[in-house]
């Protein structure tokens, strides 16, 4: 069963396409990643999805309610944690939960029980009646995750969940969400830039640059589209006799792809550890300085860089804050 | 009706706890009643017959209401900063349930601030008739509506706070004057009568002014449907308004 369809999904800012005809599904019970840079549309989906913004064009279903006709009951069937905090601070974070429930029609006496359930579950029993200003980036997070769960939801929606966050607090943060999703058999989709994130929380990660998906699939498979270990060279730059040795590297078979990006070599090998002498001899017979040589396990991050030519950080459009702009402007 | 109801409910539980803010926002009524109203001792209001605290006193309350009560509304536009906004829009309810709930919440809170400088004004030598005080309330209930649906609107429309003090500027002070709050407006040219006559508030301000002291510009029986008339349509127009807007 499906938990969310996504049928040629398009959203237009005046001029500027922030989400471009994209399609997918995601299973019950599943946790699919939205993995991509800032700005490549990934908040952008979240809210078509939640029924925040109204798609251009296209169709999107969640828990089989179509998010443009069906709001309401796409709205009953979601949780939801946005990028920033969504928290009223002037409140305990009891009260914040309170509100949740009562918003979402959850009667008193099963809305008590699940408040200190959730509360549980983020470990924050003891910090629920305090006001919120007084609370951490973490702790804000973690009372937002709780949140989303009050009403039962049967897709969780999560945002940059550990944007922002200390590696310790990343690190239970995703803890909370493995459990979440063993223990509730809840459907979550999540978007991140974090590689390791994707990697470590994701049964499918679709990556998404500039409003497109540009690949699909499990973090295994997507890694081996690759054909291989990656042997990455770091060179000085002299761009006649890199030409060469890109020319030699194409010519040799047992080399599967060669992709030079600023100063950096990328050679995808089987068995990298046996081939790197046979490089550096490459190398030297060219010409290249090399700076420094690394073996590497294929990452999401190469896959990244495969598909898009750039890393992921690199991948901020230029005319980004023109774009944010724009979105905040028209619609 | 539940969303009115919780969001009613934030609003009051906001209120009880941000009490310097409530007493701070007493603070500029007062000082107009006790320097105005000790500044013109002596001075009357031709018509209205007794000592000016006595015309002043319903024309603060009205400025008290046009000032919290539009301020009210346009804390929406804090929400969006702090991003609890978000939350409530997602919520399985109504568009307009969120807005009227906003207005429920932001009436009962500028009722109880008004009825306090009521109080306060009987110290200061405001000579009003107890009767009139369910008249008054309905007149700051019906006013209250009209403008936190009004800041309502303007934060829906506008993005970001630095338009704030334009408002204040362009709205919320012209309005003020133009109401009769400090002086009768029949003693304006009378093209500015024109914009007078254009604010709901001078009809709130007059209803209350004649609930009491008695004394009014226009019968009651005109001013009170024409400000029913007027808080009916901002609040549905606010509803309106609010539906339809996306939340960034």
């Amino acid at each position: 069963m499906e938990s969310i369809v996504i049928k040629d999904l398009t959203k237009k800012f005046k001029e500027f396409t922030a989400v471009d005809n994209i399609s997918f599904k995601i299973k019950k019970g599943e946790v699919f990643g939205f993995l991509g840079p800032n700005g490549a549309g990934k908040t952008t989906t979240i809210k078509m999805l939640s029924t925040l913004f109204n798609p251009t064009s296209g169709e999107a279903k969640v828990n089989g309610f179509d998010v443009q006709t069906q709001r309401d009951d796409v709205r009953k069937s979601i949780g939801i944690v946005f990028q920033e905090t969504a928290l009223d601070v002037q409140l305990t974070g009891r009260e914040n939960l309170e509100f949740h429930g009562m918003m979402y029609g959850v009667p008193k006496d099963k809305r008590n029980k699940k408040i200190d359930e959730v509360l549980k579950l983020v470990n924050m029993e003891d910090k629920a009646n305090i006001i919120v200003k007084k609370y951490s980036g973490g702790m804000k997070r973690r009372l937002e995750i709780a949140r989303g769960l009050i009403h039962n939801p049967e897709v969780l929606f999560l945002d940059e969940p550990t944007l922002g966050l200390d590696a310790q607090t990343r690190r239970r943060i995703w803890d909370y969400i493995k459990e979440l999703n063993k223990k509730e058999k809840i459907t979550i989709f999540l978007t991140t830039h974090y590689m390791e994130e994707a990697d470590f929380l994701c049964d499918r990660i679709a990556i998404i640059d500039n409003g497109k998906i540009i690949a699909r699939g499990t973090s295994k498979k997507l890694k081996n589209l690759l054909g291989g270990d990656v042997i990455s060279l770091e060179i000085k730059k002299t761009p006649g006799k890199l030409k060469k040795m890109l020319e030699t590297c194409t010519n040799c078979k047992w080399i599967k792809k060669v992709k030079a990006h600023n100063n950096h070599l990328s050679l995808t090998v089987q068995n990298a550890e046996t081939k790197v002498t046979k490089v550096l001899k490459l190398a030297e017979k060219a010409g290249i300085d090399i700076i420094s040589v690394s073996i590497r396990k294929p990452s999401l991050e190469d896959v990244f860089i495969h598909f898009t030519g750039k890393t992921i950080r690199e991948a901020k459009p230029e005319n980004f804050q023109m774009k944010m702009m724009a979105m905040r402007r028209g619609h | 009706m539940r969303a009115i109801y919780v969001l009613w409910l934030r609003e009051m539980k906001r209120f009880t706890r941000s009490k310097s803010r409530v007493i701070s926002s007493l603070i500029m009524p007062l000082l107009f009643l006790s320097f105005l109203g000790s500044g013109f001792q002596g001075v009357s209001v031709p018509g209205a017959g007794g000592e000016y605290i006595n015309f002043l006193s319903p024309g603060i309350l009205g400025m008290l209401i046009l000032f919290s009560s539009t301020f009210a509304g346009i804390t929406v536009m804090i929400d969006r900063e702090y991003g609890f906004l978000k939350e409530v829009m997602v919520a399985p309810v109504s568009r307009a349930s969120i807005a009227l709930g906003r207005i429920a919440g932001g009436t009962t809170t500028t009722l109880i601030q008004t009825l306090m400088v009521l109080a306060l004004s009987s110290i200061l030598g405001f000579n009003f008739n107890i009767f009139g005080i369910p008249l008054t309330m309905l007149a700051i209930f019906l006013s209250s509506s009209v403008f936190i649906s009004i800041g309502l609107i303007i934060a829906s429309i506008m993005d970001q706070q630095e338009g704030f003090q334009l408002i204040v500027n362009f709205f919320i002070f012209p309005l003020f004057f133009l109401s009769g709050a400090l002086t009768p407006i029949t003693n304006f040219p009378e093209p500015i009568q024109i914009l007078s006559y254009l604010s709901p508030l001078t009809y709130g301000i007059d209803v209350m002014r004649f609930a009491l002291t008695g004394y009014s510009l226009m019968p009651v029986l005109i001013s009170l449907p024409i400000l029913l008339v007027s808080a009916i349509t901002f609040v549905l127009a606010s509803a309106y308004i609010f539906d339809k807007t996306e939340v960034k």
